[in-house]
């Protein structure tokens, strides 16, 4: 699937402008997915292209919109050396997910990529890059179809306990 | 082996001992929704078939991003969580008070050794009141209104220890962004910076805001200050039967890094575009071409920041080449500066003072940067296009450095005025 490469630290701003929280549909936020930044992202993702980006990727703000508006452009991974700590929970809870890959920042912009989560590695060309583990307590979310399944599943919360 | 703050936080809320990597579902005592992220969090707390929110009086609801409603959409939001407060009965601040995080405080609803979520990223300034609190996005958020519960993994705490006296004209924010200038952006992603040494410990509740406000900017999970007495006269004076308790690290604590840094000979800072960590010594930008400034926000928009702002406009005028935008963070902070003839001082010299908000920071209200335009404002991030066009640059830097710059119409060292 066709990569589009980001440097480092891009931000939520730059994923999606402040002037358009206020739409909450995942293609409507596509639309505007980093307009101003690269703007031939809305026009040309298609389902099941990859966003790689280098190291911080999703700083700055809380807001759900950005993970929502490349899930929105078709987007199913975000392929990173590192991600900012809310927008990683953010892209698990809206069914995005993103993999840490310390080599991420030798795929090239336009090449084709295949991320294959059971052999937990990203075949690129001739070479087979590899990914971290997502943590368990959040591959026991993702288990359970994302947080809102997990939390639509039960009434109460165990506080405290060793794992979830 | 000793505990940090953060970890004896959690271990209080567990009632056993917990170490940094440990990952708990542990209970909220507080949680704020906006008119941004909080929609959203409404709509996911519904579909996790949520019915009554885990307990009204500790939901905080207002409306600080889109202030009068901007937009129809925006009025539409507003409506859609004023109905979410009356059938659920959560106090609704709605527009009146000011900006969340600067609300959250005075109200005193993040108190010492709690743990306080919000759907913003800055919630981590709740730190410099001594609690653990920490920006969250809005599906995390509505499970916290379902179960008033989150999991968290426990983070590792850096250590910043400050020592020595500011100069005149030289505060909290050049701190802290000599910090970042220093950790980088993503030097802290996932820990909590704790804040300690004498300078802190004389540093006023605004200054402590203005510091753990900003922990986020080097991707910290959040920024504490170990609650002292400064911290317990405020709440005191706001808390009906404020509980003082005894928080801090134990001195075999571990740390993944400790920083020490002296504020003695510090310079005024200022980021240049576009991030953060891009901090300068004002000497070294001083000249630089402005368009507007923005004298606000839940980083400096306090009663101390205005002061600071008065003080270096003393009897002069801004430069008629400047816009500048003057917003205080809360109805709170707006009173005392107008009280004390900060705001009638600004509009004479040619300022805007608008009533409590996020303003420019927010990037879609108002205030907005034309292609090529210059600004320099006391918030926090000067991401490109925070501000408005993705052509536009934003500085950032302290109340004092911007009032300074707002006289002479370009980036000006606050001392030499």
């Amino acid at each position: 699937m066709r990569v589009w490469k980001f440097g480092d630290n891009i931000d939520t701003d730059a994923i999606i402008p402040g002037r358009y929280l206020t739409i909450y549909d995942p293609r409507d936020l596509a639309s505007h997915a980093f307009e101003g930044t690269k703007d031939e992202f809305s026009k040309n993702a298609r389902e099941g292209d990859i966003v790689v980006g280098g190291s911080n990727f999703g700083c700055g703000s809380s807001r759900e919109h950005a993970p929502l508006a490349l899930s929105g452009a078709g987007i199913h991974f975000i392929i990173a050396k590192s991600f900012a700590r809310i927008f990683y929970r953010n892209a698990i809870n809206v069914g995005l997910l993103p993999l840490i890959c310390p080599d991420a920042g030798e795929i090239r912009d336009g090449s084709e990529i295949s991320v294959r989560i059971r052999e937990g590695n990203i075949e690129y060309g001739e070479r087979k890059l590899t990914f971290e583990p997502v943590p368990e307590f959040l591959q026991s979310i993702i288990d359970a179809g994302g947080l809102v399944e997990f939390g639509r599943d039960r009434k109460e919360v165990p506080l405290c306990t060793k794992s979830l | 082996m000793g505990s940090t703050v953060a970890e004896k936080i959690f271990a209080g809320k567990c009632g056993r001992k917990v170490t940094a990597g440990e990952v708990v579902m542990a209970g909220i005592d507080a949680a704020m929704i906006h008119d941004i992220t909080g929609p959203l969090a409404i709509k996911k707390f519904y579909e996790m078939d949520g019915d009554t929110v885990f307990n009204p009086e500790s939901v905080i609801l207002l409306f600080d991003h889109q202030i009068p409603a901007d937009s129809i959409p925006a009025a539409e939001n507003h409506v859609y969580m004023r109905r979410f407060a009356e059938e659920q009965q959560i106090q609704n601040y709605d527009l009146r008070e000011g900006i969340c995080h600067q609300v959250v405080m005075e109200k005193g609803r993040a108190l010492p050794g709690q743990i306080v979520v919000g759907a913003d990223s800055h919630t981590c300034m709740y730190g410099a009141g001594g609690a653990f609190a920490t920006g969250i996005g809005s599906t995390d958020m509505g499970f916290v209104l379902k179960f008033g519960a989150l999991y968290f993994r426990i983070p590792e705490s850096i250590k910043i220890a400050v020592s020595g006296s500011f100069a005149e004209k030289v505060g909290a924010k050049d701190l802290i962004l000599a910090i970042a200038r220093d950790l980088g952006a993503d030097g802290a992603t996932y820990k909590s910076l704790e804040f300690m040494g004498e300078t802190i410990r004389n540093m006023e509740m605004a200054g402590r805001m203005t510091c753990c406000n900003m922990a986020i900017e080097m991707g910290a999970k959040a920024g504490i200050v170990p609650p002292d007495e400064i911290t317990h006269e405020y709440f005191a004076k706001r808390v009906k039967n404020y509980e003082r308790i005894h928080l801090e690290s134990d001195e075999d604590a571990v740390y993944a890094l400790e920083k020490d840094f002296d504020v003695t000979d510090l310079s005024p800072q200022v980021a240049v575009p576009h991030n953060v960590d891009l901090a300068r010594d004002v000497e070294d930008v001083a000249g630089t071409h402005i368009d507007q400034v923005f004298i606000g926000s839940c980083t400096n928009g306090r009663f101390e920041d205005l002061q600071e702002a008065a003080r270096v406009l003393g009897e002069r005028k801004f430069s008629d080449a400047v816009r500048v935008i003057v917003i205080p963070a809360s109805r709170e902070e707006y009173l005392k500066s107008l009280r004390a003839g900060f705001i009638e001082r600004f509009v004479e010299a040619g300022a805007l003072v608008e009533a409590p908000c996020c303003g420019p920071c927010m990037g879609g209200a108002f205030g907005l940067l034309a292609p090529g335009e210059v600004s320099l404002s006391t918030s926090n991030r000067n991401f490109r296009g925070r501000q408005g066009s993705t052509e536009a640059s934003v500085y950032l830097c302290s109340p004092a450095t911007a009032a300074a710059s707002a006289i002479f119409g370009e980036i000006t060292d606050p001392r030499e005025v």
